[in-house]
């Protein structure tokens, strides 16, 4: 391989380089054109494809939560609020890490435990783009650090929302109930597109029943996003509508009297307007602040609800009673209504019953009995016996068709929903629960209603105010008004729905019973005598002491004996019904006090003060 | 001397200059859109510009001679930064690359996309062509101890276009059809062994190129968001500075290795036409010079600069094109970035060199 052999042929040499080049230019231009191909394919064949796909990354279709509306008390006081607050939430596709960046937020941020599980639970649930708050209610000291720090930590953001509060808590509890975080139950029968964005929504209550109404139409803006998903600008927005205010009929004044005589207690209140079935007081004691439950409540709090006093269960409505005395009048009226008996009519109250051809005695609560007793005296003293020998008169058939008149058995139909339908016992209901044959001793001491006779406090309260409006009964309910938003203009009035109207043979009767009533507050002998006492209107009522379990009957004696001695569960419940002014009802009440004694002594005196507050104007505290 | 034009003195071949000339003008006007409207990063790009073709215009007035003479030696210590970068290298994305020499830092990798073509085109050139099979090995041996310095780095991107340079004056230097074929058999054969010594973060872009789809938002976005951009623009684009893709974010590395999806979301087919034909004219009249060179030095040197210059530009299209794996290759004169920039203006001033040192041949 000498240099000089090889050096001669240049000629040769030049034209093979140029044949090479000539190559590479046209192998360059293969490559070219293939690119220019493939380019063309991208631009021209797939244009519409990959359009769609640019509109697709850069524009977003956000849901506007709308914001929900306010309830309000007939006396005009918020119920309801929304209250802005501040959450913490991550855009899950936005973060890496994500132990590592809620550690970094542990150190600024106050994150219990359960946030994070929450938070990782909802994190499964949501799709990759949608905000998950980690942390509700920051205080603005956090806030502050957050967003300080926040180009740290992309992806992480503070987001205002508005939160459901309700200033009144424990004392409206059971009358509006609370609103809660959408959970897959609610997902199921939910129209979900109206419920894009929306986080909570009513669970029970006023809030769950009136959701519709409360919550608004959710709006949309179209927006232009970037790579990192924050909204550049905005395209077209369709504003969302906001939820539709709503009134209802609860005298908050009134409620907080309930709520104050009931603390400490076990027991329920309703108190409605017979005139038109507006609830006027809901209570239930004990209660619960519905305030935990709008963001999740925790494990911990939640089993001391499900283990201390049973605060959960709605008395006023789920609570079922033996309605006691308190079913007289409603059966007096059947004996009138019926012609067994006028209403001076007497019978001997010896201070026991026995059904003809049994040794068994069915006692009065008076060991010596009340002796010759009219239809008054036997309601105004509550006599045992007489209604004993009525009932059994009356047989089981004819006193269950008239208790039914008064809703008893039944489910009231209240708005709210919720409620339990108690229990009016027929021979039918016992051969089909039970499949007994009815005894004539049951039929005995449903006179007096105990046995299996059991009601709802508002269906005691129900059936007090179809006696005062002298046998309208009317469905009762907590919506009043429903007001739009924006110019407050109330837009729906509530029709008073009547069920059916009680039709007496003669309507005098009506006023019988009602002036048995009223000798009980007001008469000589009634036994709510004391409650009566100096009151600036008149009011009818009656009490009831309900056993809770029962006694054999030759324990009787002794367990009148022992009676500060048993315990607290297997006392009597307390119950009263009542409304007032006699002669032009404005509110009928029921009053149940689990394990509370006698009537007469601790139910009795909170109805008067309820009507003390709601009669007497010196006492309302309206502005 | 005096005859000369003033093209000659200045050893600037007009046509050559011209199309540089315009192809970083539609450049600096892309990069304004890719970049943001960045102004300070507009000032950077201008001043390297700058400097590139200050460089370019210095070496242009080399003769061709004196560089075949210095090419050995350039090539050494060329090989010598090297295996300095690998003791004492800074760390830059991951990867150990650059060389901080105080005033600036300096990617002795960039260097050798000059030296081993030029050290090749020497040794070629002082034997006759087409070289023999021993020579070959030689020159193998020089195109792969700087390749595998800088995969070692590593630096899969330029170790393949400094291989390719060195490989692309094989072909010039005409070996035969046969040795090629085998060579490209054997390449085929070996990329399992290659797949064995690849870095984690290679393989993945391996992957990925193969299915973008299946990591959608992590290493294939790159190169799905980039066809969105591409294919939204259609036959005549969005209009400059109007492209959603790049102003939204959405395209990553808009203003260095994928500005061509900037480029085509914003101009459309159209506007890819007018820039491949700028390239075009470039490749043509760099083909042109090397062909016309006097020397055989200069005419391997000339085409393998071309070469390398095209190997560029396809590797960047085919990548944002989705064709090629994505491989830190910018678009010649168009992206943002220094190094490779000034690489390849010093090529096009030894282009320039060899036209313009022409010697007349008399008769």
């Amino acid at each position: 391989m000498s240099r000089e052999f090889s050096l001669k042929d240049t000629r040769r040499e030049k034209s093979l380089v140029a044949s090479r080049i000539y190559a590479a230019g046209l192998i360059m231009l293969l490559l070219g054109l293939m690119l220019l191909g493939r380019i063309f394919y991208l631009q021209v064949i797939k244009h519409e494809h990959y359009t769609t796909l640019s509109q697709h990354n850069r524009v977003k279709i956000l849901p506007l939560p709308p914001i929900r509306g306010l309830i309000f008390s007939r006396d005009g006081v918020l119920l309801a609020d929304n209250k802005p607050s501040f959450s913490l939430e991550i855009i899950p596709e936005l973060v890496d890490d994500m132990d590592q960046i809620i550690e970094q937020l542990e150190r600024i941020v106050s994150i219990e435990q359960t946030d994070i599980k929450r938070f990782r639970q909802q994190l499964k649930k949501k799709r990759r783009f949608e905000s998950v708050p980690l942390k509700f209610s920051l205080t603005d000291e956090e806030v502050a650090r957050v967003s300080v720090n926040r180009h740290l930590y992309p992806g992480v953001d503070v987001v205002a929302r508005l939160n459901r509060y309700y200033p009144a808590g424990e004392n409206i509890a059971h009358a509006v109930g609370y609103v809660g975080m959408i959970d897959e139950n609610d997902l199921k029968q939910l129209n979900s597109s109206n419920y894009i964005g929306t986080t909570h929504i009513g669970k029970v209550g006023i809030e769950k029943a009136y959701e519709d109404i409360l919550h608004g139409r959710v709006g949309y803006q179209q927006v232009e996003v970037n790579a990192q998903g924050r909204v550049v600008r905005v395209l077209d927005r369709t504003p969302p509508q906001t939820g539709r205010n709503i009134h209802i009929t609860l005298d908050v004044s009134l409620q907080n009297v309930a709520v104050e005589a009931l603390a400490g207690k076990r027991g329920a209140i309703v108190a409605i307007d017979p005139r038109d079935g507006g609830i006027l007081v809901l209570a239930s004691s004990p209660s619960y602040d519905p305030n935990l439950f709008v963001n999740g409540i925790d494990f911990y709090s939640y089993n001391k609800l499900l283990t201390e006093g049973t605060p959960l269960l709605n008395r006023a409505l789920q609570g079922k009673y033996p309605p006691g005395s308190t079913i007289k009048p409603f059966i007096g009226l059947a004996v009138l209504n019926l012609g067994l008996r006028t209403v001076y009519d007497e019978t001997w109250c010896p201070g026991w019953f026995t059904l003809p051809g049994h040794a068994h005695r069915y006692r009065d609560w008076k060991k010596q009995g009340h002796g010759h007793v009219s239809l008054l005296n036997a309601i105004a003293q509550s006599c045992d016996v007489y209604f004993y020998t009525l009932a059994f008169e009356l047989g089981i058939n004819r006193l269950h068709t008239a208790l039914a008149e008064f809703g008893f058995g039944e489910k009231t139909g209240i708005d709210i929903g919720g409620e339990s339908a108690g229990l009016l016992p027929s021979r039918q209901w016992k051969r089909k629960a039970l499949g007994q044959v009815w005894f004539p001793g049951e039929t005995v001491i449903v006179g007096i209603g105990q046995g299996a006779a059991l009601t709802t406090p508002l269906q005691l309260a129900t059936a007090t105010a179809a006696i005062a409006t002298r046998g309208r009964m009317i469905q009762p309910h907590l919506l009043d008004e429903i007001h739009e938003p924006v110019n407050n203009e109330n837009i729906d009035l509530i029709a008073v729905v009547n069920k059916w109207k009680i039709k007496l043979i003669e309507s005098e009767y009506w006023d019988d019973i009602i002036n048995a009533m009223t000798e009980v507050v007001h008469g000589t002998r009634g036994t709510a005598r004391a409650t009566g006492l100096n009151a600036q209107y008149r009011f009818a009522g009656k009490t009831g002491t309900a056993q809770v379990i029962g006694i054999a009957q030759d324990e009787q004696q002794r367990k009148d004996d022992e009676k500060k001695d048993i315990p607290e569960k297997f006392r009597d419940h307390a119950l009263f019904i009542a409304f007032a002014p006699v002669n032009d009802p404005k509110i009928a009440v029921a009053i149940v006090i689990e394990n509370g004694g006698s009537g007469s002594s601790i139910a009795a005196p909170i109805a008067r003060r309820l009507f003390d507050h709601y009669l007497v104007s010196d006492n309302r505290t309206q502005g | 001397m005096d005859d000369r034009s003033l093209s000659q003195r200045l050893h600037m071949d007009i046509p050559l200059l011209a199309g540089l000339l315009i192809l970083s003008g539609l450049g600096l006007v892309v990069l304004y859109s890719a970049a943001g409207q960045e102004n300070s990063l507009m000032y950077r790009q201008v001043i390297r510009l700058a400097l590139a073709f200050l460089l370019m215009f210095i070496v242009a007035q080399l003769p061709p001679a004196q560089l075949a003479r210095w090419s050995l030696f350039l090539y050494l210590i060329g090989v010598l930064l090297l295996v300095l970068v690998l003791f004492l290298g800074d760390y830059g994305k991951g990867a150990q690359r650059w060389l901080d020499l105080g005033v600036f830092r300096f990617q002795p990798s960039e260097l050798m996309k000059l030296t081993v073509p030029m050290v090749l085109a020497w040794y070629f050139s002082e034997w006759s062509l087409p070289p023999a099979f021993s020579r070959l090995i030689v020159a193998c041996a020089l195109i792969f101890v700087p390749v595998i310095l800088i995969g070692k780095q590593p630096d899969l991107g330029t170790a393949f276009l400094v291989a390719a340079a060195g490989f692309s004056i094989f072909f010039i230097a005409g070996i035969s059809w046969k040795i090629i074929i085998r060579f490209v058999a054997l390449a085929t054969l070996s990329t399992p062994v290659l797949w064995y010594f690849m870095h984690e973060y290679q393989k993945q872009r391996v992957l990925t190129f193969l299915n973008p789809e299946q990591d959608p938002l992590g290493a294939g976005y790159h190169i799905i968001q980039s066809k969105i951009a591409i294919g939204s623009g259609g036959m005549y684009g969005k209009g400059w500075l109007n492209g959603t893709q790049s102003h939204l974010e959405f395209l990553p590395e808009r203003s260095t290795d994928f500005i061509f999806s900037v480029f085509c979301e914003e101009f459309g087919y159209m506007g890819v036409l007018i820039l491949v034909c700028i390239y075009m004219f470039i490749i043509v009249r760099g083909l042109y010079i090397a062909m016309n060179s006097q020397h055989t030095y200069g005419r391997l040197l000339g085409s393998a600069i071309i070469l390398t210059f095209f190997v560029y530009i396809f590797v960047n299209i085919g990548m944002v094109t989705g064709q090629l794996p994505v491989v830190g290759v910018p678009l010649p004169l168009i992206s943002h970035g220094g190094t490779s920039m000034v690489t390849l203006m010093i090529g096009f001033g030894i282009l320039m060199a060899i036209q313009s040192h022409r010697r007349l041949l008399s008769g």
